[in-house]
C-alpha cells in the first residue's frame, strides 16, 4: 500500500522527460509562441477591461447620437466607422456606442464563455468517459450510445433550441456556456473512453488493483495521469472551437442579451451594415479572425509538442 | 454479412429512438407549459384547456410520446370540437405559430437547403482534394507551406465571417453579385446559381479545409503502398499513378468525413442561410428558436439528427463495402 502511494509506476508510464521534453519544443516553436503572447494579450485586454475602456474616456452602452449622420441613416460621420483621438476603433452605427470599448468587453464574454465551456466540458467528458471505459462492458454499452447521440447531434442547432426554452432567470453567459457544453463534452467522453480501455489492461493498473485500491481511485491516481497528453491537445482544440460556438449563437440572436456586448452579436448587425459602414464588420471580424488563428495555432504547436511523431496532415 | 446489415439497422433505428425521446423529453416536458405557447398571447383558461386537450398534452408523459411516434409513422387525428384535423404521417405536429403542419413546412424550405448544401459540397469537393492532392504531392515546398495556412485559417474562421467578408468584397465594393436572395432552379437556373455563388463558396471554404486534409492524408497513404510500387515498376508514368490510383485512395476517406462531420456541416448550413437570409430550414429553425415554435423545433431537430445518424449508417455499409480490409464486426 505504501509503495502505491506515491504512484511511482504511474509515472513511469506517462514519462514525465517526454513532457519535459513537449515544454522544451513547444518553447521552440517560434509560431506558437508568438500565438502564446497574442493570446495573452488579448486575455490581459479582457481582463483590463474596465481599465482600458477608463483610459479612452468611453463605456460600452452610451448612446452617441450626435456622432452619426442621419442623412444617411445612421452612419458614423468621419473616415472608417467615426475613428477619432476619442473613439479609438469608432462608433458603432445606428447607436454611437463606443466600438473600442464594446471589442474589449465583448472580448470578455467571448473568451470567458470559452474558457468556462472547455472547462466543463472536460470535467463532464472525462467523467463519463472513465465511467465507460471503466466501469464494465453494460455500462460501457449504454454511455457509448449516448455519447454517440452526443457526437451525432448538429451542436448548435440543439445549443440554439435549449437557449430558447430556458427561463431568463439564469444569467446569459452562464447559460450559453452550459448550452455549448452540453451539446460538446461528447468528443471528449470519446477520447477518455478510448485511452482508458487501453490504460486499464496495463501491468501497473493491474497492481494496483490487487493491492486493493477501489475504483474511484484507479480511475483518478492511476488512469487519469495516463491521459494529459490527448487531453491537453483536445483542450487547446476546444478554445477556439467554443469561441466560434459563442460567436455563432450570439450571432443568431441566442447569446448574450443585450445591451452586454459579443462579438457575434456585433458581427450579425453588421450584416445589415456592411455596405454603408464596412469598418463595423472589419474590427469585430478581424479580432475575431486574429483571436481564433492565434488559439488554432497555439493548439497545433501543443500537439506537435506533445506528440512528435504525429504527422503533420 | 446479413448478420452485420441486421446489427447495424437494428442498432440505427436504436439511437433514432433513442434521440427521437430525447429530443420530445428535452423540449416538451420542461418547465413551462407548451399549450400556453401553443395558444398564443390572448388566451382564457377555457381555450387553453381546449388546446391542451387537443394537443392531447393533459394525457400520461408516455401516451404523449407514443402518440408523437405514432404520428411519425402512420399519422394521427387532432379532434378539436367537432372537426378532425388529420395530419398524415410523417406528422410532426402543427406550428404554434403559422398553424401549418411542420413536415410541409420542412418540404417547403429543402430545396433552398439542398441547393446550398449539395452545391457547397460539390465545390468543397473539388477544391477540397485538389488541395490536398497539391500539397501531397509538392511535399516539404513553400506550396504545401501555403496550403497548410490557408486550411487552418478555412478550419479557424466561422463560415459568417467569410460569409460577411465575401458579401464586403464582392457585393459592396465590387458591385459584381447580387445581395444573395433565393431563386427557385426551376424559375430561372441563372438568377438562381448566380444568387447562391456566395454563399457556396462561404460554406465550400469551410467543409474544403476539412476535406485538404483528410484527403492529403489519404494520398500519402495510398502512394506508399504496395500495389502502387508494382505500378511504378511496371512502367506506369507518375501521372497515371496519381490520376488512377492515388486519387481513388482520397475519395474514401472523404466520403467518410463527409458523413462523420455531417453535423458540423448542417450547423454551418444553418449559419450560412441565416447570414446570407436564404429561407432555407436552417433558417426556419432560426425563425422558430426565437419564437419558442416547439413543434418546429423539434422537426428540425429530429431531421438533422436522423440526417446524421444515417448518413454515418450508410458511410458505415459502404466503407465495409468498399474496402474489403473493414472487418463487418
Amino acid at each position: 500500500m505504501t509503495l502505491l502511494d506515491t504512484e511511482p509506476v504511474a509515472g513511469t508510464d506517462t514519462a514525465p522527460s517526454r513532457r519535459g521534453g513537449a515544454w522544451r519544443r513547444l518553447r521552440a516553436d517560434r509560431s506558437a509562441l508568438a500565438a502564446l503572447v497574442l493570446v495573452g494579450l488579448l486575455a490581459l485586454a479582457a481582463l483590463a477591461a474596465p481599465l482600458l475602456t477608463a483610459l479612452e474616456g468611453q463605456d460600452p452602452t452610451t448612446f452617441h447620437s450626435q456622432l452619426l449622420d442621419s442623412a444617411r441613416g445612421g452612419v458614423p460621420h468621419g473616415a472608417f466607422g467615426g475613428l477619432s483621438g476619442d473613439h479609438w476603433l469608432g462608433v458603432e452605427p445606428g447607436t454611437g456606442r463606443d466600438v473600442f470599448a464594446r471589442v474589449v468587453y465583448g472580448a470578455r464574454v467571448s473568451l470567458g464563455v470559452a474558457l468556462a465551456a472547455t472547462v466543463l466540458e472536460l470535467v463532464i467528458g472525462i467523467a463519463i468517459g472513465l465511467a465507460a471505459g471503466l466501469g464494465g462492458p453494460r455500462l460501457d454499452a449504454v454511455l457509448s450510445r449516448v455519447i454517440e447521440i452526443a457526437i451525432a447531434f448538429p451542436s448548435l442547432l440543439l445549443a440554439l433550441a435549449l437557449m430558447a426554452i430556458v427561463p431568463d432567470s439564469v444569467p446569459r453567459p452562464v447559460l450559453v456556456a452550459l448550452a455549448i457544453t452540453a451539446v460538446n463534452w461528447g468528443n471528449v467522453a470519446r477520447v477518455t473512453r478510448a485511452q482508458a480501455m487501453s490504460l486499464r489492461s496495463r501491468e501497473y493498473v493491474d497492481a494496483a488493483r490487487l493491492a486493493g485500491l477501489g475504483p474511484l481511485p484507479i480511475a483518478l491516481r492511476e488512469i487519469l495521469p495516463g491521459l494529459t497528453t490527448p487531453l491537453m491537445v483536445l483542450a487547446a482544440l476546444k478554445v477556439p472551437n467554443n469561441i466560434v460556438n459563442e460567436a455563432g449563437l450570439s450571432f443568431l440572436g441566442a447569446g448574450v442579451r443585450p445591451p452586454t456586448p459579443s462579438w457575434g452579436q456585433m458581427l450579425s448587425t453588421s450584416t445589415t451594415w456592411f455596405q454603408t459602414d464596412p469598418a463595423y464588420v472589419i474590427i469585430p471580424g478581424g479580432l475575431l479572425l486574429v483571436t481564433l488563428l492565434a488559439f488554432s495555432l497555439f493548439a497545433d504547436g501543443v500537439r506537435r509538442a506533445l506528440d512528435p511523431r504525429s504527422v503533420r496532415v | 454479412m446479413i448478420w452485420f446489415l441486421t446489427r447495424r439497422v437494428l442498432a440505427t433505428v436504436a439511437v433514432l429512438l433513442a434521440m427521437s425521446a430525447i429530443v420530445y423529453g428535452l423540449f416538451y416536458l420542461m418547465p413551462g407549459d407548451p399549450a400556453v405557447l401553443a395558444c398564443g398571447k390572448r388566451c382564457g383558461p377555457e381555450q387553453l384547456v381546449v388546446t391542451r386537450h387537443k394537443l392531447g398534452l393533459d394525457q400520461a408523459v408516455y401516451l404523449q410520446y407514443w402518440h408523437f411516434l405514432e404520428g411519425l409513422v402512420i399519422g394521427r387525428d387532432y379532434s378539436s370540437g367537432p372537426d378532425v384535423n388529420h395530419c398524415a404521417a410523417p406528422c410532426l405536429g402543427y406550428s404554434f405559430q403559422s398553424d401549418q403542419p411542420v413536415t410541409s413546412l420542412l418540404l417547403d424550405r429543402l430545396p433552398v437547403s439542398a441547393s446550398l448544401t449539395l452545391g457547397a459540397l460539390l465545390l468543397a469537393l473539388v477544391l477540397g482534394v485538389g488541395a490536398g492532392l497539391l500539397s501531397a504531392l509538392r511535399r516539404g515546398t513553400v506550396v504545401e507551406r501555403l496550403l497548410t495556412g490557408v486550411t487552418l485559417l478555412g478550419f479557424s474562421t466561422p463560415v459568417f465571417l467569410i460569409g460577411l467578408i465575401l458579401l464586403l468584397v464582392f457585393c459592396a465594393w465590387l458591385k459584381v453579385l447580387p445581395f444573395p436572395s433565393y431563386v427557385p432552379v426551376t424559375q430561372n437556373p441563372v438568377e438562381w446559381a448566380r444568387n447562391l455563388v456566395l454563399p457556396w463558396c462561404a460554406l465550400a471554404l469551410i467543409e474544403a479545409a476539412l476535406f485538404a486534409r483528410v484527403a492529403r492524408a489519404g494520398i500519402l497513404e495510398t502512394l506508399a503502398e504496395d500495389h502502387i510500387r508494382t505500378f511504378r515498376a511496371y512502367g506506369l508514368s507518375e501521372r497515371q499513378v496519381v490520376r488512377r490510383h492515388a486519387l481513388r485512395g482520397a475519395l474514401a476517406p472523404v466520403a467518410t468525413i463527409t458523413a462523420v462531420e455531417l453535423a458540423t456541416i448542417i450547423v454551418s448550413a444553418m449559419l450560412t442561410e441565416s447570414m446570407f437570409g436564404l429561407p432555407g430550414i436552417g433558417k426556419l429553425a432560426v425563425e422558430a428558436t426565437t419564437s419558442v415554435d416547439l413543434p418546429v423545433i423539434v422537426g428540425v431537430t429530429l431531421l438533422a439528427g436522423t440526417a446524421v445518424v444515417l448518413a454515418n449508417a450508410v458511410a458505415d455499409l459502404l466503407h465495409a463495402a468498399i474496402d474489403p480490409r473493414v472487418k463487418l464486426a
